[in-house]
């Protein structure tokens, strides 16, 4: 059995009075690839920003690594955790390296300078992402799936044993989506880094993660093996609509398929 | 474009040192360098170079940086090159209180700060705490929100500092309005011996969280999720910014807009990297302020125009060229 990295109990969580999370718990085991999906509005955004105290949840509690997060600094939090947001069209007014060395923050200190081990991270994280090319370019110059990808690096070179990505691929081309999971699943397994990805895409899920844990109304509908969604007509339950399955032609795992349209 | 930010900042030095050493001499009695030097010639023109030139000077220059310091904070927090300490009602807070105590007149001073000053912090603090509220109970509450809020504290001040104008007597009510206008005709050695402790204190604070301050540009979920402790590094910063607006307003005024125009320049020059920006801003931001004063000494002398004025007329076309360049997209640092 493996070692427990949250332990999330009786999480709820309202915004303006219209509740968000529901007593949610949830275990996410060290070292997994977990997929959170669900339908929208489920909670999923919400849960991820508690895991790193965007949102401090008044109800529930969450242990990481047995501590009660609200004992952890937030700087202890960032090394062990890093965040990868949703893609936005903000504006980021550094160059990608600037932009890693940013993501160095929680290790340093107030009075010294940057370090070697701080370059060696952020080389490191160029180099596991294969953005080099992209280390001297604004960030704004980036395209959407460039600037995904750095993020993923920041998120590398930050430092930490966890990295939580909000709908990674969302958006991006299929080139793109696919060389950002090929990143995600080297990470996984070279580096033993958990991987807790909130996603729409559900064949994604199934294909690249360990785990998928389904989140409706702001409570755990389901959480399992990631071909074990595919049964029993979970997903259809969960949507509240019809799926057509076919095995995938390369691997044993069940994926679906658009429902043509008459 | 100088791309090495080192060789940026030392070239705005020299500029900045060129300003210092020039703008004493300029005004409706022009004085030379021999004047100054050799103390046989003319008394006079010394006492003026000494006395009332170099204090007037020195504190333009402190002022400005302080002012430009402000607002690269605020602009920083909240993202936008729009909010400031003076669009948001901080500088309105801080000339109640002043003008407050300009009516009351009670001559006191608290661990030798002058009442003046403790007054125009107590009416910055008003502000920000308003601003802070509302930006904690709404999440997301957007800038463009935001700026319409400090639209109203304007309002909310101006209207009580009018309704003080209006219960004082001629007197009061002309050195308020004067005040009001911005300047620094009547400033001393006094004057900037009270404020720059206020102004060491704020900016030696913004200075060490300048790496906090490019994590906050980034968004606040980044910054947080690298480790930032938000809550507490955004009081720490709009304590350190009530501090020098409201020593510098409470001395020279409500002066508008160098808080807007200068970081926004600086950022187009050396970029976003704070660790940077700031000592841009300190320079930058004093100079600046010293020629738009040394311009208002020799715009139409021998009548001085104040200070504010110049600075409100500069910025007031910028604020809209602002606006306008950043219409499709909230942001626009």
């Amino acid at each position: 059995m493996n070692e427990i990295l949250f332990d999330i109990k009786n999480l709820s969580f309202s915004f303006d009075k219209k509740k968000v999370l529901n007593s949610l718990s949830l275990n996410i085991t060290k070292a997994d690839f977990l997929s959170i999906i669900g339908p929208n509005g489920g909670g999923k955004t919400t849960l991820v920003k508690c895991l790193i105290r965007i949102y401090k949840p008044p109800i529930g509690t969450i242990l990481l690594n047995n501590i009660p997060l609200e004992k952890i600094s937030q700087k202890e939090l960032a090394k062990q955790i890093s965040y990868v947001p949703q893609i936005s069209e903000n504006n980021f007014p550094f160059t990608a390296k600037e932009f890693l060395m940013l993501a160095r923050y929680p290790h340093l200190s107030r009075f010294t300078s940057i370090s070697a081990n701080d370059k060696k991270a952020v080389t490191e994280a160029f180099d596991i992402t294969n953005t080099n090319h992209l280390s001297d370019r604004h960030m704004n110059t980036l395209s959407g799936g460039e600037k995904q990808m750095i993020f993923i690096a920041a998120a590398l070179a930050q430092g930490g044993d966890v990295i939580i990505l909000d709908e990674p691929a969302t958006f991006l081309d299929p080139k793109h989506e696919h060389d950002i999971y090929k990143i995600l699943r080297k990470i996984h397994l070279q580096k033993k880094k958990t991987i807790v990805s909130v996603t729409h895409n559900i064949n994604s899920a199934i294909l690249y993660s360990d785990k998928i844990a389904i989140l409706k109304n702001g409570e755990i509908d389901f959480y399992g093996n990631s071909d074990q969604v595919t049964k029993d007509g979970i997903l259809e339950k969960t949507y509240d609509k019809k799926f057509t399955f076919i095995k995938h032609p390369s691997c044993n795992k069940s994926i679906i398929v658009p429902e043509v349209i008459q | 474009m100088i791309k090495n930010k080192k060789v940026i900042l030392v070239l705005f030095s020299l500029l900045a040192l060129a300003v210092l050493a020039l703008a004493p001499l300029i005004g409706m009695e022009t004085i030379s360098f021999n004047s100054i030097l050799n103390p046989n010639l003319d008394n006079i023109k010394r006492d003026i170079f000494w006395r009332i030139r170099v204090p007037r000077v020195l504190i333009a220059f402190i002022s400005g940086s302080a002012l430009a310091i402000s607002g690269m904070t605020f602009q920083s927090m909240f993202r936008n090159s729009l909010a400031t300490p003076f669009t948001l009602g901080v500088s309105s807070g801080a000339a109640f209180g002043a003008a407050l105590y300009v009516k009351v007149g009670i001559l006191f001073s608290i661990l030798g700060v002058a009442g003046q000053t403790v007054f125009a912090f107590l009416g910055a603090l008003i502000s920000i705490v308003i601003i802070y509220v509302l930006s904690k109970i709404k999440k997301g509450f957007s800038v463009g929100t935001m700026l319409l809020a400090g639209v109203a504290i304007n309002f909310f001040f101006s209207s009580f500092i009018l309704f003080i104008q209006f219960i004082s007597d001629f007197t009061q009510s002309f050195s308020i309005m004067r005040w009001l206008m911005g300047g620094f005709e009547i400033v001393g050695y006094s004057d900037i011996y009270n404020i720059l402790p206020f102004i060491l204190v704020g900016s030696t604070i913004i200075i060490f969280l300048s790496t906090e301050l490019n994590l906050l540009a980034l968004g606040e979920d980044i910054a947080i999720s690298r480790g930032v402790s938000l809550s507490k590094i955004k009081n720490i910063l709009f304590f350190a910014t009530s501090l020098m607006v409201s020593g510098v307003i409470s001395v020279v005024g409500p002066i508008g807009f160098v808080g807007m125009m200068v970081p926004h320049i600086s950022r187009l020059i050396i970029g976003a990297d704070h660790r940077y920006l700031v000592f841009l801003n300190i320079i930058f931001g004093g100079a600046f302020l010293v020629l738009c004063d040394t311009l208002s000494r020799v715009l139409i002398a021998p009548v001085e125009i104040p200070v504010g004025v110049i600075t409100a007329l500069l910025g007031g076309p910028f604020f809209i060229w602002l606006l306008i360049k950043s219409s499709n997209n909230n942001q626009v640092i």
